[in-house]
This record gives structure tokens, C-alpha cells and sequence, in this order.
């Protein structure tokens, strides 16, 4: 289902998985927040300004351990340093970079997951709409996490811890079962992550990284001409 | 010190990868085949973002995980609809949690 215009309106049916994917992940984060005896004004400010899934919840467990303001806001830096190369893809298939401050401060993992593997030029007003949709999930859940506490009962909160994964599935199976080469791209890049996991680099932000530069060269190197995007 | 100086530093660090290739490129001048990369890198984000990280997303179920993975796959590749492949997904790793 993708509707035809690429409008705002457009940009926020689109950005639905996004906006219905977060709910779960923003409502842990408010109760989690809480647990950390974070009040209610900095939990909603912390989701409202940083915008950023994982290095949140980095923040919050290296809060409980006790680190230091330096520390957390370096491991955040490392964290985030894949949004360069994302920002840099979204940047190319956009029509009229206008609005940059604006649009590079929704460029999340997710949005850019559909905004991505869209075929053709992206406009301003539809790129907007998929970030809002995201924006209003992630601060609406974070603040619902945090006033209503545990509603959710254990079970399903810990099937939810899947609901970002599904999301990422759900979006390259399609491109990956009609092309060998985004699928070789996919599984290069999630080899290097895991590998450097396994040879025990902590470091989630620098090995994304390192595997998101790794299977893209392999993009590149199989595929000189690009023709296995257009 | 002040929790909001924490806020304020990790907004400013989150902040600036998202919008320095905005500010810093000029899409005209970008070679080709670096289009080309930065064309494949969602599908390389998406790769190395599942892998391993999908492994501890339910730690205390590993089936839950194979099984919400391999419903969610065949959801996207049939329906083509993102909402019902994660509802899915999700759904099928509760389930086999339950079990």
C-alpha cells in the first residue's frame, strides 16, 4: 500500500509501521526512565529533543551504572554516527533540499528504512510527514510509558521488543527476494556487524557503522552502474 | 550536575550526523559513484541493523525470535503490507512465548 502522491498526507500513512512500531519501544523507554528516577518533564525532553531509539536506552543503562555525563554523551556520539551515512543517502533522492535543520533532525533508522528503499525522488512535504508520524509515536509512547506505567502485561511487552526487527524485515525482504545483489549487500553488511560482535567489539555504533560502509562498498563493487537500484 | 546539561549534549551529538550531510553536500557535485553507495546503504543499514542485534531482541526466547522472523518474512513477500507483517511477526514471537 503506497499511496501514489508523494504528499504530506502521503508521508504520514506511510510513516503508520513507524508511528505503530515505536508505541512499544517509546512506552518501555517512559517506564524505564521512570525506574530511573528520571521526572516526568526530563523523560518526555529526553525523547522530545535527542529523537534517538538505542542511544536512549544506552543512556539510561549507563545512568544505572553510574557513569558520567562525558562518557554517555561520547557512547551517544559513536551511536548516532551511522545517521551520517543515512542523512548523506537521504540527502541524494531528495528533490529540493530545502528545510534541511528540519528534515535531518527526523532522519531515524526507520524513517530512513522507508524513505530509503522508496523508488524515485523524495519531496520535502512527504519526507516530513513520515518523520512527524515517527516523532508523535516515539514522544506520545515515551510520555504514556511513563504516566501509565506497567499496563502492558510482561508478555507482550517482551513480544514487542521484536516490533522494530519486524519493521526492518518486513521492509528488505521484498527488495532482497527480487534482487541477488541487495540481498548480498544486506547480508554483508549485517556479517561485518556480527562478526566484530563476536570478536568482542562492544562498540554497537562503530561496528554498524564499520557494516553499513562494508556492504555498501560491496553495493558499489557488484554493481558499478547502479542498474540494480533504478 | 544539571540532568538537562546530559539532554542538551546527547540532542547536539545526535543532532549533527543527522544534518551535516544536508548542510555539507551539493548534490550536483556528488560523483557517481558514490550515488551508488550511498544508493545501497539502506539496504547495508538494514542488514547490519538485524544482525546480531535481532538475536537478543526477545532474550528469553530464541524460537520466539526464529519464528516471528520467518512469519514476518512471508507476510512482507505475500501481502506487501508492512503493518500486518509486523503485527505478524510480533504476534507469532508472543505466541511462542506463551508456549
Amino acid at each position: 500500500m503506497q499511496p501514489k502522491k508523494d504528499t504530506f498526507p502521503g508521508g504520514l500513512i506511510t510513516g503508520l509501521p513507524v508511528f505503530f512500531s515505536y508505541l512499544p519501544i517509546a512506552i518501555t523507554f517512559g517506564l524505564l526512565a521512570r525506574g530511573a528516577e528520571l521526572d516526568m518533564v526530563q523523560t518526555i525532553s529526553f525523547s522530545a529533543l535527542v529523537f534517538a531509539g538505542a542511544s536512549q536506552f544506552v543512556a539510561l543503562n549507563l545512568l544505572n551504572l553510574g557513569a558520567g555525563f562525558p562518557e554517555i554523551i561520547i557512547t551517544t556520539f559513536l551511536v548516532n554516527l551511522r545517521h551520517l551515512l543515512m542523512s548523506a543517502s537521504v540527502f541524494t533522492k531528495i528533490e529540493k533540499p530545502r528545510w534541511t535543520p528540519i528534515l535531518g533532525f527526523g532522519v531515524t533508522d526507520e524513517s530512513f528504512a522507508i524513505a530509503g528503499t522508496r523508488p524515485g525522488k523524495l519531496t520535502v512535504p512527504y519526507l516530513f510527514g513520515l518523520q512527524l508520524i515517527g516523532y508523535l509515536g516515539w514522544v506520545g509512547g515515551t510520555a504514556l510509558g511513563y504516566i501509565t506505567g506497567d499496563f502492558l502485561p510482561d508478555i507482550l511487552r517482551a513480544g514487542m521488543g521484536f516490533a522494530l526487527y519486524a519493521l526492518f524485515i518486513a521492509l528488505l525482504a521484498p527488495p532482497a527476494n527480487k534482487s541477488r545483489k541487495i540481498l548480498t549487500v544486506a547480508l554483508v553488511a549485517g556479517a561485518i556487524n556480527w562478526g566484530f560482535s563476536l570478536l568482542g567489539l562492544t562498540q554497537a555504533g562503530v561496528r554498524i557503522v564499520l557494516g553499513i560502509i562494508g556492504g555498501a562498498l560491496t553495493g558499489s563493487f557488484l554493481d558499478p552502474e547502479g542498474r540494480g537500484l533504478r | 550536575m544539571n540532568f538537562y546539561f546530559l539532554i542538551l549534549g546527547m540532542a547536539l551529538v545526535t543532532y549533527l550526523p543527522r544534518v551535516l550531510p544536508f548542510l555539507a553536500l551539493d548534490l550536483e557535485k556528488i560523483p557517481p559513484g558514490i550515488k551508488i553507495f550511498l544508493g545501497y546503504t539502506p539496504y547495508a543499514a538494514m542488514g547490519a541493523l538485524i544482525f546480531p542485534g535481532i538475536w537478543q531482541s526477545i532474550p528469553e526466547s530464541l524460537p520466539a525470535v526464529i519464528a516471528g522472523g520467518i512469519i514476518t518474512t512471508i507476510i512482507s513477500l505475500g501481502a506487501r503490507n508492512l503493518v500486518l507483517s509486523i503485527i505478524g511477526g510480533v504476534l507469532t514471537a508472543t505466541l511462542i512465548l506463551m508456549l
